[in-house]
């Protein structure tokens, strides 16, 4: 019965002379998102709102599940089109869609007319008396509450008449491209995945990279990364992942640095190797899916010693977040089946007993300088051999 | 330089396979139930199947059953042969090292009533006739004993151990797992006491995807796959001709130069073990001290573990250079736990996690063992000065 979509969007509505360029992007996304769904579909910009029209046969289901994966949209509402044919085929035709969507009928109601088209021979507010007593009727047991029903059964007149009522929670956010773009540090773990999930709500492109260390790490985690990076993609539109070689400088930290140190200086020297390529692909941040005190590497002090050697601005979304806080996320996006898979990662490869928790910036500074004589030739090896896998 | 050395897990098939199964899937296609010409093709190939098959194991072509591989022969004989002799009893033995096909599937009879036995094996593999002899009950109604196994290359005492269970209760069964065996030894299911036999395809230069169950004819099964009514009710489902042809090929160009290829493969295996043994703190399991160049082992599997070497860090390592090993055996690396045979011959917990198995086949070639060794002499420093502190 649904042949449309009216698309609600929350902040967009708020911005000033620029909103059209949130809503071109949304647009966009949207288009992006429909492209994996059978059939084809109109998508246009009237008044203020954005229409997706069905132009052939859909799956309603299908469909409902790519939209709520486009940032920008607050609300999905499917709408039913039938031409103007008089008043009383319109009574007609809206009985017979409570019947379809609501089989109960014993809700509370009210009728939320829309006269977009003046020359219509009643008025809103006629509208909805009119229909209200023709609901009644043929429902006895539905009742009107005009402060806080169950269904707002909203009717646009325009060219045709729109009926729709149902509202769809979709997940918010902006449009994603409006906010600039930013570097993922992906690992193959679950948080990683939901911080580029967070960000990517705020309107913002991702890119990301991810460290391999063959042949300590396998060609089966590196899939895994891929496999994380297409189902945020599916939020966030294609993701340019950059695949590092990072064996040679993990390899010689270890044997040039004290062993307690090794995560931290690692750590230390991703984050500056992601931030080269943050810059040279335009990036005005890096983003990881650190939480404070999560991990030996991730204690205040450990943060500092990781965001020193970082110049642009590090996201960190699940900073405030417990595991299980992030782990329910990441079952709603849909990567945790995936994030908990058991590969190793090259963070837990060569992890000291007893890592340092509480790292003093100065002794790493100084022990960092045992890697003086060939440090900068392996990280430009790294960044040479930086393989880009494109993911959609 | 590519070396494949993972012929456990899968093999490459013979040329000769893949052109044969090329033309029964592009021109000689038909079903081999269908009445017509191409049916009657199709027909052929499965008697053709039948009757290589049953050469090689000297059975008759009616003993020889088509499955979709070495794990559903193994459900269909154990399952099989259970429900059919409920009535006798309800005990089962089997090993403590068998393939998870075998394994679970005790397991899935043991939840419904079943019991099952599963006897210890020494620090080689095998198992003691005696404890065989001992589990043996008047309600033992079916024994299932793997060939080789498929992690570390023991041999079970087959025909021993048939003729001891036909001694000692006539009615039991045997279900041997040979799918690590077939094609690599000679196996006689008449004269070492076989019932039932398990075979794959892919393990011995065939397809996936296919394989068979030699079915002694006075022994009575219940089939497990119900529709057709093909296999004489046993095993319903359109034969997979292509398939089955396939297999059939594979086994007749193994068995043709039998003696000689796997003379070829011993000699592989030696020089690789008395090359491995030249890397310090190193141990070949499931031999013999007797047997230091395991004759008494299967010709193609050589477990070694290599103390302070992680054995996944080990195979992507070799897999840089071109070389295909496995860790531990192919089936279970996907599972953080270690592998039940490693452990039922009491290899040490701190060499569990540093075992790799090394498989060879009739295509390995001595220039490879070269080139593996050569390998690791240089790698296997490496990682061991860059391990876990």
């Amino acid at each position: 019965m649904f042949t449309a979509f009216l698309i609600k969007y929350a902040e967009i509505g708020i911005k000033g002379r620029n909103r059209y360029l949130f809503e071109d992007a949304l647009v966009q996304q949207i288009k992006y998102a429909l492209k994996k769904c059978e059939g084809q579909f109109a998508i246009h910009k009237t008044q203020g709102r954005i229409y997706v029209d069905a132009q052939t046969e859909f799956d309603f289901d299908e469909v409902v599940a790519h939209l709520k994966q486009v940032f920008g949209i607050s609300g999905i509402c499917p709408v039913v089109y039938v031409e103007d044919e008089g008043f009383d085929k319109l009574k007609d035709t809206i009985i017979q869609y409570i019947a379809d969507v609501y089989p109960d009928c014993n809700q509370t109601f009210k009728v939320a007319a829309r006269r977009a088209r003046k020359n219509y021979p009643k008025d809103s507010m006629t509208i909805n008396m009119d229909m209200g007593e023709a609901i009644l009727k043929a429902y006895p047991d539905m009742k009107v509450d005009v402060h806080n029903p169950d269904i707002m059964l909203n009717i646009e007149i325009r060219e045709k008449i729109y009926i729709y009522s149902e509202i769809i929670p979709g997940p918010g956010g902006m449009p994603v491209g409006t906010g600039g773009k930013a570097m993922l540090l992906l690992s193959g773990g679950i948080d990683s995945p939901v911080a580029g999930y967070m960000i990517a709500k705020r309107g913002v492109k991702i890119d990301a990279v991810y460290f391999h260390a063959p042949p300590y790490t396998s060609e089966r985690a590196k899939q895994k990364v891929v496999d994380l990076a297409r189902l945020v993609s599916r939020y966030t539109g294609p993701i340019y992942l950059h695949v590092i070689n990072f064996t040679d400088i993990q390899l010689y930290i270890y044997e040039k640095c004290p062993h307690e140190e090794l995560t931290i200086i690692m750590r230390r020297y991703m984050m500056r190797i992601a931030e080269h390529i943050a810059k040279e692909n335009e990036c005005l941040g890096l983003i990881t899916g650190e939480s404070i005190g999560q991990v030996a590497s991730q204690t205040m002090s450990a943060l500092v010693a990781t965001n020193e050697v970082c110049e642009l601005p590090v996201y960190r979304p699940l900073i405030g977040f417990d595991k299980q806080e992030i782990v329910e996320i990441s079952e709603k996006i849909g990567t945790y089946e995936t994030s908990i898979q058991p590969f190793e990662d090259c963070c837990t490869i060569f992890v000291a007993k007893h890592p340092v928790t509480k790292p003093n910036l100065n002794v790493i500074r100084r022990h960092e300088h045992n890697l003086d004589e060939r440090i900068d030739e392996l990280v430009q090896t790294a960044l040479d051999t930086d393989e880009i896998i494109i993911v959609q | 330089m590519e070396v494949y050395l993972d012929n456990s897990a899968t093999t490459r098939a013979f040329p000769e396979v893949a052109e044969l199964m090329t033309k029964l899937m592009c021109e000689d296609y038909g079903n081999s139930s269908s009445l017509h010409m191409k049916g009657v093709q199709a027909e052929q190939y499965l008697r053709y199947a039948k009757e290589t098959l049953a050469r090689i194991l000297k059975v008759s072509e009616k003993e020889i059953f088509f499955t979709s591989g070495g794990t559903e022969s193994d459900n269909m004989a154990i399952i099989g042969c259970a429900l059919a002799n409920s009535r006798r009893g309800n005990h089962l033995i089997t090993t403590r090292v068998e393939h998870p096909a075998v394994m679970q599937t005790m397991r899935y009879l043991e939840d419904r009533g079943f019991r099952v036995t599963y006897l210890p094996v020494d620090d080689c593999g095998r198992i003691l006739l005696e404890d065989l002899h001992r589990a043996m009950t008047p309600e033992t109604i079916l024994v299932s004993i793997m060939h080789t196994n498929n992690e570390i290359g023991t041999l079970q005492p087959i025909a021993e151990a048939g003729a001891l269970i036909k001694k000692v209760n006539s009615n039991t069964l045997f279900h041997v797992d040979a799918v690590q065996g077939f094609g690599k030894a000679r196996i006689y299911p008449k004269k070492m006491n076989i019932d039932l036999l398990s075979v794959s395809g892919h393990k011995i230069h065939g397809p996936k995807g296919v394989g068979f169950l030699y079915l002694g004819e006075k022994v009575k099964i219940q089939p497990i796959i119900f529709g057709g009514g093909q296999q004489q009710n046993l095993r319903s489902g359109t034969e997979n001709v292509p398939g089955v042809a396939g297999m059939a090929k594979a086994a007749e160009i193994l068995y043709r130069n039998f003696d000689e290829d796997i003379a070829r493969l011993q000699q592989c295996k030696k020089h690789f073990m008395e090359g491995v043994r030249k890397i310090e703190n190193v141990t070949i399991n499931g031999l013999m001290s007797e047997d230091l160049n395991g004759e008494g082992t299967a010709p193609h599997i050589v477990s070694v573990s290599f103390a302070g070497v992680r054995s996944e860090v080990l195979l992507h390592a070799l897999e840089e250079k071109g070389i295909y090993i496995s860790a531990g055996s192919a089936c279970s690396s996907h599972k953080p736990q270690p592998s039940a045979t490693l452990g039922a011959i009491g290899v040490d917990k701190s060499l569990l996690e540093s075992t790799v198995r090394f498989s060879f086949s009739v295509f390995t070639t001595m220039e490879e063992i070269d080139y593996t060794l050569q390998t690791l002499y240089d790698k296997i420093p490496m990682l061991r000065k860059y391990s876990r502190r």
